[in-house]
């Protein structure tokens, strides 16, 4: 059993916790991820490791929820428990000196993109940061970016929030000033918006690495539910990933796959709901 | 009264009770339903007890067959699991999933000519099940010997490794990256051959040996080999990590939804428990039209799930003949008697897709046989515009598995072969000192007897390593 030391809401539907996996502290690196499964029936999900403390043994997850899994997570608090915590798995981010680093994140995707944001600004890089939601709810972790980049933008599509349009709207901005030409780009979010990001940058030829989110089942590269098409190859995204040349990746497959469970999803999430009405468990 | 031989030469051998084909293909209840014990003292009365016994040499933990078929004979199962559990502590899986046609049953003398030999896998497990109903075992923990030993893998090899290392009062760990032990047993082989219940209690007695097994740890990631050694303290490794990586087969349209290779189909399913949504909450598409490509015992246990799992047509596509199939007959049996469908010589060379992304079509071309290859087996030729095109809905593909990079990348000094497989000598050591190998990382995609061979070889050859070459620990 791995132990939830904290818990906080950061939006309606996203949660931070603070979970005792020590071996996954002592080992993980940025960019690196857990798959969790919440109990004997529960299923396997990847899930990115926000932070980690090495010497208290802790790591930090931050959850949306969407799917049932995610749901009965984010309900979870201080003093509960998760049944297994498996990684750290993934390869960690190549972080190398490129000077003008911008870290992109969609939505909860900003937690995958903040670890990057320390690491890089750790390396002696000037680091963007831009974060961004549909409304002022779904921008998540912008005081934690403040902490860990040199400038951060948060972007909502209607302007309830910071600069109105999208993330990719506010690259554009930042492609635009010659005066901090950009080394490479760090982008993590829904598959759309990550496409838009690549499309963007791969006319100028900016480096623009995507953290990949494919369906995992065991996260080792043995069952290769995860397999992403990289330029002409077929790759997993658990143990050749899950980051990638965002300039290389067939997007369309990525987010037709994402979708092969959509039907199982929606009746896991209705029955879940009918029990939560009748005051069951 | 003992028998003598001739009146033990009388008694045919007597066939495994099993649930009826037409009831067992809509779930996932065990397929064979055991001997009771007066059908075991029976089939046991048919061993002659040769003086030179053929059937240890034939198996690779060498139990001594004889030895336990004769107590059982004489009505005393509590000496008869004695005897096996001292060489076999798995036998309840091997009773059940152990090609005994081709070993210890192969060179049976009752089997010479048109003699059938005696059932020694059906005993076995007859034996197992007693055991672990019955046999109130004692452990009395040996003197520890300070030495740590760290397995990886807590498959066939690696749980059969850190028993007997036990046994021998080292300090055994076994690391598995899963969240259950069990390694192949249990991610790769369905319930409807090996309920996982078995595969438990065998993996708990190993528990009250003394064997510690910790989930979650995938070694290459979490650890590395030298940091087990090095910070942690273990003083040998034993890699059993399996070939834990799928093959698929390159043609076009292997990416779109509906196509799964076996390990994730089968991992879904038995590990996961998908058969069983949305009770446990691990999807898996349940096909009306499934096509499953292979023709070893991983594909028969992919196409009778898609059976199992509703399929309303199962097929099962391979590109050689039928005596070809490196399926034990068994399985082949079972899956024909299922109504598995079997399209034989022919194999897919594209899966095409629905307007919405889902594989819908397998289409395929017919196959003849050639020359023999490095095999042995005759080598399948594509007939020119012999094509075809299998409707479908699902498809897996079992053509095989590989040895997964993920341990080996991360430790250079353990040398491989060209195919990925860790190189090991006859005692089962690696390049690298105080590290071992065994199972599928060593092999390719082999036998679960064989990989339990090999862990008790290298749990030998460990415990003579630690004793000569390492100073005692304290």
């Amino acid at each position: 059993m791995f132990r939830i030391l904290d818990a906080k809401q950061l939006a309606s539907d996203v949660k931070w916790f603070r979970i005792e996996a020590p071996l996954v502290a002592k080992h993980r690196k940025p960019g690196q991820f857990v798959i969790i499964c919440l109990d004997e029936t529960g299923e396997r999900i990847p899930l990115t490791i926000a932070d980690a403390d090495p010497d208290k043994g802790t790591i930090e997850l931050i959850v949306k929820a969407i799917g049932k899994t995610t749901m009965v997570l984010c309900r979870k608090e201080k003093g509960d428990s998760i049944a297994h915590v498996m990684g750290p798995l993934g390869r960690p981010t190549d972080i190398e000196k490129v000077g003008h680093a911008v870290v992109v994140g969609g939505g909860v995707g900003t937690a995958v993109i903040y670890p990057l944001a320390q690491a890089l600004r750790q390396a002696g890089n000037y680091v963007s940061a831009i974060t961004g939601g549909r409304t002022k709810e779904f921008v998540v972790l912008e005081e934690e970016l403040k902490k860990v980049s040199d400038i951060v933008y948060a972007t909502t599509d209607d302007g309830s929030y910071g600069f109105k349009g999208t993330v990719a709207d506010k690259l554009v901005e930042l492609l635009e000033d010659k005066e901090r030409p950009i080394g490479a780009i760090y982008c993590a979010g829904p598959v759309p918006m990550m496409r838009a990001i690549a499309e963007l940058t791969k006319p100028r030829g900016i480096k623009t690495i995507v953290s990949l989110n494919p369906i995992m089942v065991d996260g080792t590269g043995m069952c290769g539910g995860c397999r992403v098409t990289i330029g002409e190859k077929t790759k997993f995204a658990c143990v050749d990933g899950p980051e990638f040349d965002g300039h290389d990746v067939n997007f369309d497959e990525l987010w037709d796959r994402l979708s092969a469970y959509q039907q199982q999803e929606k009746r896991s999430l209705e029955l879940m709901e009918h029990k939560c009405k009748l005051g069951a468990k | 009264m003992a028998l003598t031989p001739k009146e033990r030469m009388k008694i045919q051998r007597q066939d495994m009770p099993e649930r009826e084909p037409g009831v067992r293909n809509q779930n996932f209840e065990e397929v064979n339903l055991g001997f009771d014990a007066e059908l075991a003292k029976l089939e046991a009365q048919r061993c002659i007890q040769c003086k030179d016994k053929k059937c240890i040499e034939g198996c690779p933990v060498e139990i001594d067959i004889p030895l336990f078929l004769e107590h059982i004979a004489n009505g005393d199962l509590k000496s008869a699991a004695e005897v096996l559990l001292k060489d076999n502590a798995l036998p309840g899986i091997t009773g059940r999933v152990c090609p005994q046609e081709e070993q210890c049953e192969k060179v049976c003398v009752r089997g010479k000519g048109k003699g059938c030999p005696v059932a020694i896998g059906h005993l076995e497990r007859f034996i197992a099940d007693w055991a672990r109903e019955n046999l109130d075992e004692k452990f009395t923990p040996p003197e520890p010997t300070g030495y740590k030993v760290a397995i990886v893998g807590s498959g066939p090899a690696g749980l059969t490794a850190a028993g007997e290392l036990a046994k021998k009062g080292h300090d055994v760990t076994v690391f598995e990256a899963l969240h259950t032990p069990g390694g192949v047993l249990t991610y790769g082989i369905p319930e409807f051959r090996l309920p996982n219940e078995i595969i438990d209690a065998e993996v708990d007695r190993l528990r009250r040996m003394g064997v510690k097994i910790i989930c979650n740890v995938v070694i290459g990631r979490t650890f590395t080999i030298d940091e087990l050694m090095n910070e942690e303290g273990y003083h040998a490794v034993f890699v059993a990590n399996g070939a834990g990586l799928p093959v698929f087969m390159n043609i076009p349209g292997e990416n779109l939804k509906g196509v799964y290779s076996a390990n994730e189909y089968l991992t879904r399913s038995n590990l996961m428990r998908a058969y069983r949504f949305p009770d446990y909450d691990t999807p898996i598409i349940r096909g009306e039209k499934a096509v499953v490509i292979g023709g070893g015992n991983t594909a028969m246990d992919s196409v009778r799930t898609a059976k199992r799992l509703g399929a309303k047509q199962a097929t099962l596509v391979y590109r050689r003949s039928r005596a070809e199939m490196p399926a034990r007959n068994e399985e082949i049996h079972h899956a024909e008697e299922e109504g598995i469908v079997f399209k034989l010589l022919c194999s897919p060379v594209r899966f095409l897709s629905s307007e919405d992304g889902w594989v819908c079509g397998c289409e395929c071309i017919e196959m003849e046989l050639g020359e023999p290859d490095a095999s042995g087996r005759r080598r399948p030729v594509p007939i020119k515009g012999s094509e075809f095109m299998i409707e479908c809905d699902l498809v897996v593909e079992a053509i095989g598995t590989g040895a997964n990079p993920l341990l080996t990348s991360t430790t250079p000094d353990i040398e491989l072969n060209r195919w990925g497989n860790i190189i090991v000598d006859e005692q089962g050591m690696t390049s690298k000192a105080g590290v071992f190998a065994g199972g599928d990382i060593t092999r390719g995609g082999a036998t679960v007897i064989l990989a339990m061979g090999d862990g008790k070889k290298a749990a030998a050859a460990i415990h003579e390593y630690l004793r000569s070459k390492v100073p005692a620990p304290r």
